[in-house]
């Protein structure tokens, strides 16, 4: 339990110095950056995880989906706010990123939402995701839980 | 077998642009697309609705007649446009200081079968001291929404959960009660906080 906590300790410190967290596990050339995520109020409500994925590969990587102990149904969502101002949710599918490209999960957008949370998410603590490849190929990173109020990984 | 990669990725991307056009056919022409709100908000002296507060006040229009308000609808259990639009709101109130006293700050759910008075209180204590949570019966969220011409749907989700569509705008309105113009979801900060001095500005229009 310690070590976990450490590991979660040093992930957030990687994360916060700007520094990258490196893709661990897997045949993925997927680097995660800026990954952060707000506290939740108890376990009723969804959460949402947010961060830059950038392909540093010579081939396309397709995300398919997500697994975290934290949620039960981790999925990427995707927001849109329609010509009337309407703003809706719904799953993003799959995602595929173009060698060199990246892709932006950040509020009003692209979002890890958290679904079926299996404990709160409390300020300061972090949380592994695991983001899974078509290949097969898997990459954790360590999201950092930062103030239900915050606005950007530097919050 | 690379080949076949690539021949993989292009129906499967066909598909997602066969998917995506339909997608977007359906909602803007289509029987998914919602009716047309063209008409601007009401003036708050026109409205007529009777909600509670999270601390349990009785509110209406009449709350809100005599100083500047800025109102936008949402719901707690919200995890992106909400939090992102209390975290902006209350940095906006931040940068206008003590300007910011003078304004009622309204988030008013569209999702009053979960949001309680009480999930109300804890949901706007994590953000700027200034926002008050509105709730009330399903039927006077109507009529506040029809008096700002605010849309909200209810969407079920997988496993028997919903969530709701809704508009994301901020409304501002004038001390008086007429509205005065609304803060576009993603709008940046620096547009933002001269239309809330604009709408603090109607006020002294409003008095004379």
């Amino acid at each position: 339990m310690k070590k976990i906590i450490m590991t979660g300790t040093l992930a957030a410190l990687l994360t916060f110095g700007g520094l990258s967290v490196p893709a661990l596990a897997g045949p993925v050339d997927v680097v995660v950056e800026s990954a952060w995520s707000r506290a939740s109020i108890g376990m009723n409500r969804p959460g949402a995880a947010y961060m830059t994925i950038r392909n540093t590969g010579d081939e396309p990587v397709t995300l398919i989906g997500l697994s975290t102990p934290l949620a039960m149904m981790p999925e990427i969502h995707e927001t849109k706010t329609n010509a009337e101002g309407v703003s809706s949710m719904s799953a993003a599918g799959e995602i595929a990123i173009a060698p060199g490209e990246s892709v932006a999960l950040e509020p009003g957008g692209l979002h890890a939402m958290l679904m079926r949370l299996q404990q709160p998410m409390t300020e300061g603590e972090t949380f592994p995701l695991t983001l899974l490849f078509v290949d097969g190929g898997e990459v954790t990173v360590e999201v950092p839980i930062l103030g239900i109020a915050a606005r950007g990984p530097e919050d | 077998m690379r080949r076949r990669t690539i021949a993989g990725y292009g129906a499967a991307g066909a598909g997602a642009i066969a998917l995506t056009l339909f997608v977007g056919w359906w909602r803007v022409d289509g029987p998914g697309a919602p009716e047309p709100i063209e008409q601007r908000p009401m003036a708050l002296t026109e409205m007529d609705f009777r909600l509670t507060d999270h601390e349990g006040n009785e509110v209406g229009p009449e709350t809100l007649i005599g100083r500047p308000t800025m109102a936008f609808f949402g719901f707690t259990y919200c995890p992106d446009v909400c939090p992102t639009t209390l975290s902006d709101i209350s940095g906006w109130l931040d940068d206008l200081g003590d300007e910011a006293k003078q304004l009622n700050v309204v988030f008013i759910t569209v999702d009053p079968e979960r949001d309680t008075v009480e999930a109300m209180a804890e949901y706007v204590s994590y953000f700027h001291p200034a926002i008050r949570g509105w709730t009330g019966p399903e039927g006077q969220i109507a009529r506040i929404a029809d008096g700002f011409r605010a849309a909200y749907e209810r969407v079920p989700t997988e496993g028997g959960d919903y969530t709701m569509n809704h508009t994301a705008s901020v409304f501002l309105f004038g001390a008086a009660g007429r509205f005065v113009t609304m803060i576009d979801y993603h709008e940046p900060r620096e547009f933002a906080v001269p239309k809330i001095r604009r709408a603090l500005e109607e006020e002294t229009e409003g008095a004379t």
